[in-house]
């Protein structure tokens, strides 16, 4: 297990037709430790889900770089897990097959593989759904598979992007304190990119809140919520003063962010 | 069975028809109760409301059958099985009396003396006022100008009442009795009059090549029959009878004297040649209009009036000696009706191309027998059977000839005593050319299967190189731009535009059909595939490549799949497209298939057999399209559902 890094990381896209040159992100600079749990929040178009991306492997920056311990990342790999909003679940498999996907894919033992699988169905809380079509099951059901598959891979590091945006507000509470839980439990290093305010004061032990144009972190606060959530209710949480002050102070930023955009164009 | 059912042919579509209207209205009724029960739980515009109601599947089958039956006449000769052969008795007394009726105004309009008498003096009229003034002399002039004068005379002298001589009214007189006669004749009825056993041995109506039976097998038709036999020879008399008028005996002959002795001087080479040309045209124009008015054709209207009432009456005498026949001809006999012709009645309108559908069962039974030595079959190959197919047949398509020379060594050539010892190469030119006995295994056989197998084979083919190039084309930019304008350069073109190229390069045996089907399937396999696998999303691709998937297995166990509800609507629409391209290409060449059928009935116009196979191809169609759905259904419950 190692830090992820980023040095001076730069991504430049270029309109091939007009040759217009666009900074979606500049200058990057952090250094996530073993663990940590950092939620990313910004306005859109702020290059949040173009950062995740180029961690991911699935784009290549166009200045610095990216690194897991002394890996510098330019291909996507296990060691990175991924969990999308929509849950990108196979929906030709059934809810097991779509679980230990990266297992078969390292061509395990099958049995070993069934054993996993039934231990992170459980963990996750969908214990006897392995053999039910993944679309059968709710949103909220659909995203557990996808930790589930995700975890299953024991990655070094989760991104998530957006993973509880498509879900109703009272599964969204559930699934952030699943990965509260999660993280606890694995002790993994954990990336959430979400457009929610109350959702990166939640699951963020650091939080970055990013701005467009170019793409770069704004302000970066470290917050207690995380390790507070594993014990107390996440709703007692968010009636906290201090709770409160960040979010509101964070809504200001980001709020002057999207006026800022607005006069410009 | 089956011998007595054919024969039977009538009764089972009586029975048939019962049944049919019974579950067309019983469907209606419960069609409208089900859509009252329904009607509150569903909107307008909700799919629900097209699941299920399999009830107005029966209504419209049975809708479509009822009508094929009324327009093919299958329903007349279900419950009216004599009917044909009794209008084909009156047809018969039609066809007798029709040249007399021909020249009378109950048959035409004018009286045919009349027709004559009109457009006649019109053409003497035009004839005078274009008498051509340069080539004649004044003499000729006058002489001309009176000749049709006199020829028109031979007009009015005839249309004269008072000319009409005692023979020609004797005549007249006993042909209105002999059709009053024959008039009476009918009124009276069949009375015991019976069928001869020849007439009753006949097929009955449409179950030989012979549509309709001539001889009558009723007493009915026993009495029309005997009644067209006698006005047959009345109609022969009236032919016969002619208007001599005494006056125009005399008139006739002076004539032909003074239009001779204008021919003579014509002839006499005194003139030069256009003039002689121009008076031989003018004098040849009046000779032609004489000798149409020189054989007694033109009676005085007066005398035909009994004749034409005789034939009225006679109309009459057939009408009511029809009797219910009448009915049946107008309600179930859609159509011009039966019409006999020199040797056969035949059905008119409907019926004679849309045959019945108890026949078309009947010849597709006949076909659909394997036993050709018992007339089973169509050109002496079953329709559907099987038969044993040597293994070294199929090892020869396999294994080129090629394999063999390349082997090292010579092949054996005769020694000094005359006979050959094969060596190991020959032994390997006989494998690769199928001339070694490796046992033989059963196979399907037949024009169906011959289609069939074209069909498959070029599918399959489409299929296994179609889908993988399909998948490389929509994940690779090299694929896509190479192979693309290859594929839709000659995807556009109609298959059949090909047909005569690669019959031509192919050959009109299986080979050319398969690789023209292959095309088709082919070009349809790659598009949908390529559709397929380019429609993947983006965040399946990533979350596998995350999870540690290499790129073939991505293409394997997520492109793959992800593609196969296109790559299963390609292959159902590619059945549909290569068994309609098949059809028209076995019309074009070849010596077996459903499409050859077809081929041959058409130039022979058997309409049955026609039919026959337009069904053979609906339900085969119909029966690919069932099992593709089904395995749509079990293959990809999931589509639509990422």
């Amino acid at each position: 297990m190692a830090d992820l890094v980023c040095e001076h990381l730069n991504m430049t896209f270029t309109n091939p037709q007009t040759g217009a040159a666009v900074e979606a992100l500049k200058d990057i600079n952090f250094n996530l430790k073993k663990g940590e749990l950092l939620s990313v929040l910004g306005p859109s178009g702020c290059g949040k889900t173009t950062l995740l991306n180029v961690i991911a492997g699935f784009i290549n920056a166009t200045g610095g770089c990216a690194k897991l311990g002394d890996q510098v990342i330019d291909a996507p790999g296990v060691e990175r897990g991924m969990v999308f909003q929509q849950g990108a679940l196979f929906e030709w498999l059934p809810v097991s097959k779509n679980v230990d996907f990266g297992l078969r894919m390292k061509k395990n033992n099958a049995a070993e593989n069934a054993k996993l699988v039934e231990k992170w169905l459980d963990i996750v809380g969908l214990q006897g759904f392995g053999d039910t079509p993944t679309y059968q099951l709710s949103g909220g059901m659909q995203q557990r598979v996808a930790l589930a598959r995700c975890l299953i891979n024991d990655p070094e590091v989760i991104l998530m992007d957006e993973p509880l945006g498509a879900l109703d507000a009272l599964t969204r509470e559930k699934m952030q304190s699943l990965v509260l839980e999660l993280w606890k439990e694995t002790g993994k290093t954990i990336m959430i990119i979400t457009h929610s305010v109350e959702e990166a004061l939640l699951l963020g032990e650091r939080l970055f809140v990013m701005a467009p144009r170019p793409g770069r972190v704004h302000k970066e606060y470290r917050l207690p919520f995380a390790e507070r959530g594993l014990k107390e209710s996440l709703r007692e949480i968010k009636h906290d003063p201090y709770f409160s002050e960040v979010r509101e102070e964070i809504l200001t930023m980001i709020w002057d962010m999207e006026e800022e955009i607005m006069g410009r164009v | 069975m089956f011998e007595w059912l054919s024969e039977n042919r009538a009764i089972v579509a009586a029975v048939l028809i019962i049944v049919m209207f019974g579950l067309f209205v019983w469907s209606i009724v419960v069609g409208r109760k089900q859509a009252k029960l329904k009607a509150n739980d569903e909107v307008f515009g909700d799919p629900v409301r097209t699941k299920g109601g399999w009830y107005w599947a029966v209504t419209g089958v049975t809708a479509l059958m009822l009508v094929w039956f009324y327009y093919s006449w299958g329903m007349a000769r279900a419950y009216f099985p004599n009917a044909a052969n009794e209008m084909c008795q009156i047809a018969k007394l039609e066809e007798a009396v029709s040249p007399i009726k021909a020249a009378l105004p109950i048959g035409s309009r004018y009286y045919k003396s009349t027709l004559l008498a009109s457009r006649n003096s019109d053409q003497l009229e035009e004839l005078l006022v274009q008498l051509p003034a340069t080539v004649f002399t004044d003499g000729e002039k006058t002489e001309l100008q009176d000749l049709i004068i006199q020829i028109r005379a031979l007009i009015a002298n005839s249309s004269n009442p008072e000319n009409l001589n005692q023979q020609s009214k004797d005549e007249l007189v006993g042909l209105s009795q002999r059709l009053n006669e024959l008039s009476s004749f009918l009124e009276a009825g069949p009375g015991d009059m019976t069928p001869s056993a020849e007439a009753l041995a006949q097929p009955r109506w449409g179950t030989t090549f012979t549509e309709i039976p001539i001889l009558p097998i009723t007493s009915k038709g026993m009495l029309f029959d005997a009644a067209s036999v006698e006005a047959a020879e009345i109609a022969g008399t009236f032919n016969k009878v002619r208007n001599r008028v005494p006056e125009n005996g005399r008139l006739i002959e002076d004539i032909k004297e003074r239009i001779e002795a204008i021919k003579e001087t014509n002839a006499s080479g005194s003139f030069d040649e256009q003039v002689t040309a121009d008076r031989e045209d003018y004098v040849k124009a009046v000779e032609r209009i004489f000798k149409r008015l020189d054989d007694g054709l033109i009676f005085p209207a007066a005398a035909l009036a009994d004749v034409n009432s005789a034939i009225a009456e006679l109309d009459d005498a057939s009408h009511a000696a029809q009797g219910g026949l009448t009915t049946a001809d107008a309600l179930l006999f859609p159509g011009p009706g039966i019409v006999k012709s020199k040797t056969q009645c035949t059905e008119q309108g409907s019926a004679r191309w849309l045959p019945k559908p108890t026949d078309v069962v009947a010849t597709f039974m006949r076909l659909a027998n394997p036993d050709v030595e018992d007339g089973g079959g169509y050109r002496g190959f079953p329709l559907l059977w099987w038969d044993w197919l040597p293994v070294s047949n199929v090892v020869a398509f396999f294994v080129p000839d090629w394999i063999a020379d390349a082997w090292p060594g010579e092949y054996a050539s005769h020694g000094p005593d005359g006979t050959i010892t094969p060596n190991f190469k020959d032994k390997l030119l006989a494998f690769a050319q199928g001339d070694v006995n490796l046992g033989h295994v059963p196979m399907l056989d037949g024009h169906i299967w011959d289609s069939l197998f074209r069909v498959l084979v070029a599918l399959a083919l489409g299929i296994f190189l179609g889908v993988p190039l399909g998948l490389f084309m929509g994940v690779s930019r090299f694929f896509k731009s190479f192979f693309d304008p290859l594929i839709e350069l000659y995807r556009p073109v109609p298959p059949l535009a090909w047909a005569p190229l690669i019959l031509t390069i192919f050959g009109i045996q299986d080979d050319g059909k398969i690789f023209l089907l292959f095309m088709v399937a082919f070009a349809i396999m790659v598009i949908s595939a390529r559709t397929g696998a380019s429609g993947v999303q983006l965040t399946k691709i990533r979350a596998s490549h995350s999870l540690g998937a290499t790129d073939r297995q991505i293409m394997w166990n997520v492109i793959l799949p992800n593609a196969l509800p296109e790559i299963l609507t390609g292959i159902r629409i590619a059945v549909g497209v290569c068994w309609g391209t098949l059809v028209a290409a076995e019309m074009l060449a070849g010596t077996t298939g459903v499409g050859f059928i077809e081929n041959i009935a058409r130039t022979v116009s058997d309409y049955e057999l026609i039919w026959v196979t337009i069904l053979i191809m609906g339900v085969l169609g119909l029966i690919f399209d069932l099992i593709m759905r089904w395995i749509i259904q079990k293959t990809i419950p999931w589509r639509g559902m990422g």
